[in-house]
């Protein structure tokens, strides 16, 4: 990350940067021992802060490279509300979701310990997806409304081949809207 | 109780969105997960200003005294908690007991609701003769002690017995059973309390029974904490092929948690592990406490005396109806980790004795406008914390749902914690705010990296009051 740290110490968007830097020891690249160290597995939510360092792969640029590692997910909220965001390849589908400000809780912040970030993954991308590993089965059998095509979101880390992958949340309470009350957005 | 008007309007140092805040004004008591989660979502929605009131000096709850030492990534949801109490219309306020320090009705004065979050501090007794004997716990008082509980540092468990026999095979047995059978050198790294710690490593007890009044089909243990058993270094499974007869058929109709969790305890069962292991444990199916044996002297717990059963029915309701049968077994420990129970707190809040919750509808207290209730005390003390999540999630838009159609009268100006922090100043109930917690918690970490562990719990209420000083009003 040396580039990084030059960049930093050279613009006084040190303090911004310091907030949007990765905490490398929550994402599962890093704990799977994937991690290839490249800077773009990681986006800055400004596009502003992107474009304006030059080291950094912008997506402003449209280098063919480029264009071949945004991945488009649409989130499926628990109002049924499709939130379509665009994703770049490595990004996991936790991080993408708190991201774009979609209500997927990851209390366990991505250590596999909790079930909080269950997703319904759009069945023709589930089967794309690695098999889950052991431990991740094992928290998903504790996830309420288990179904064929569940995954924990920590664990979905997006490829170019999952391009318009769809990711709902399930509707797990009991009392949700009975009435059918719309809630004002906020 | 009336207060002085005047002190109403002085603003208190540490205490955000007083005169600022124009919108409904929510207390919530309790600062456990059900609490903190149900916050978040009233704060998301909306612009309440929302106050946590703990009876402890320090916040979280089961996360910080129930979750086992050894699961550390299970806490980092204190991270999403400490988010929320630090959000600008939260207040947290600690070392206040709701129903002494303050009732209810005063809360219910102060604010435009109050959400009830207060969990399950209680304990399901067995019921049985010799209980009362030394050697006999409580789970939640064993969890207590491993985990710091300022109630439970006193409980000083005799661990010099080669036995030890927990009733129920939920989580939180598996828990128990983990920590007395974990090797030292991986507990000392966690913040597990030093006395324990020292306690677990004069331990003489090398064999766990943990039984169930069910069979395997009924366990209620989930596969994570059952791998971890499995998988104890120098321990192995000893279990009765008895137990078992009969599941292998069953398998194939079961759905994939419980199929999976089975498949596990089978081969648990059948494998057994490395003779030359040090240590055992096992699931005893199908037994019932009757009586815990004295020894001679009558003074201290000897044995345990189990009564057969057989399953009527099958699946999850299955029962078991007894044959009559005894059986005694040696044992100088003896766990009861039959569940957790709430109690009622004050005497002006509905309370069902039989179900040991506060009666409501969908979180809503049973005919008691304003006042809401989550998590454990709503619904019983079962589930692991995302289930506390969404169901306090399903609180918090059922009261935003009341707020919006206008049930609650929000048009009436309410004091909130001005007035209560006031209140408690008159009855010398000294408020710890979460900024005071975020020194007892830096003055913990200081004592753990001491120690080699990510923090050594403060034991004593006093002592953390103390160490606060003159910064509490």
């Amino acid at each position: 990350m040396a580039a990084s740290a030059a960049v930093r110490s050279a613009v006084s968007l040190t303090q911004r940067f310091v907030r949007v830097s990765p905490d490398c020891s929550i994402c599962p690249l890093y704990r799977l021992n994937a991690c290839t160290g490249a800077t773009d597995g990681f986006t800055a939510p400004s596009r502003r802060l992107r474009t304006s360092i030059g080291v950094w792969q912008s997506g402003d640029s449209s280098s063919p490279e480029e264009e071949e590692r945004v991945v488009n997910v649409v989130y499926i909220d628990r109002c049924g509300q499709r939130i379509p965001v665009q994703a770049r390849a490595g990004e996991n589908a936790l991080h993408l979701a708190h991201k774009h400000g979609v209500d997927l809780e990851g209390a366990c912040e991505a250590s596999l310990a909790c079930s909080t970030c269950h997703v319904y993954v759009s069945s023709e991308h589930y089967e794309k997806l690695p098999e889950p590993e052991e431990r991740e089965d094992d928290m998903l059998d504790m996830a309420p409304m288990l179904q064929e095509n569940s995954r924990l979101g920590c664990q979905i880390v997006l490829t170019p081949e999952l391009d318009g992958m769809e990711l709902t949340l399930p509707k797990v309470t009991r009392n949700f809207y009975v009435d059918g009350h719309v809630p004002k957005p906020h | 109780m009336s207060y002085n008007k005047k002190h109403v309007s002085v603003t208190l140092p540490g205490v955000r969105g007083l005169s600022s805040s124009s919108g409904p004004r929510v207390c919530i008591v309790g600062g456990g997960p059900a609490g903190f989660y149900t916050a978040q979502q009233l704060l998301k929605v909306g612009d309440a200003a929302v106050d946590v009131y703990e009876r402890l000096p320090v916040p979280f709850g089961l996360v910080r005294f129930g979750v086992a030492p050894d699961h550390p990534e299970v806490k980092n949801v204190i991270n999403t908690f400490t988010q929320t109490a630090q959000h600008e219309r939260c207040s947290f306020h600690g070392n206040v007991n709701v129903g002494k320090d303050v009732t209810i009705d005063e809360l219910r004065q102060a604010y435009h609701a109050v959400v009830l979050s207060y969990g399950a501090e209680g304990n399901r007794s067995m019921g049985i003769s010799g209980e009362d004997l030394p050697g006999v716990f409580s789970a939640k008082d064993f969890v207590g002690w491993y985990n710091g509980l300022p109630s439970n540092k006193e409980l000083r468990p005799d661990l010099s017995c080669e036995t030890a026999v927990i009733l129920g095979q939920g989580n939180v047995a598996l828990d128990v059973a983990r920590i007395l059978l974990a090797p030292v050198e991986m507990l000392k790294e966690t913040d597990i309390t030093q006395n324990a710690l020292e306690a677990l490593a004069g331990s003489k007890v090398r064999r766990v029974l943990i039984v169930g009044r069910r069979g395997p089909l009924q366990i209620a243990c989930t596969i994570k904490e059952l791998r971890e058993m499995v998988n104890l270094p120098n321990t192995r499974a000893d279990m009765l092929p008895a137990d078992f007869e009969g599941i292998a058929e069953a398998l194939k109709d079961l759905p994939r948690p419980r199929k999976r969790l089975t498949e596990l305890m089978m081969k648990a069962a059948k494998e057994g592990g490395d003779d030359k292991a040090e240590k055992c444990w096992g699931f005893r199916f199908f037994r019932s406490p009757v009586e815990v044996i004295a020894g001679a002297d009558g003074k201290r717990a000897t044995g345990i005396r189990l009564a057969l059963n057989k399953l009527e029915g099958s699946g999850e309701s299955a029962r078991a109806e007894v044959t009559g049968q005894l059986e005694d077994v040696d044992c100088g420990l003896i766990i009861s980790s039959i569940g957790y129970k709430s109690i009622p707190i004050d005497p002006a809040v509905p309370f069902d004795p039989r179900r040991a919750i506060v009666p409501n509808e969908m979180g809503r207290v049973q005919d008691t406008a304003g006042l809401y209730c989550s998590g454990w005390v709503k619904r019983g003390p079962t589930g692991v914390i995302a289930t506390t999540m969404n169901d306090s999630f399903d609180t918090a838009r059922v009261l935003i749902q009341d707020m919006e159609a206008g049930k609650l009268d929000l048009s009436v100006n309410k004091p909130g914690a001005q007035a209560i922090t006031a209140l408690l100043q008159t009855r010398g109930v000294r408020t710890v705010l979460f900024s005071h917690w975020e020194k007892i918690n830096a003055e913990e970490e200081k004592r753990g990296k001491f120690l080699g562990k990510p923090r050594e719990k403060l034991l004593d209420v006093d002592e953390m009051l103390k160490i606060l000083g003159r910064l509490l009003i």
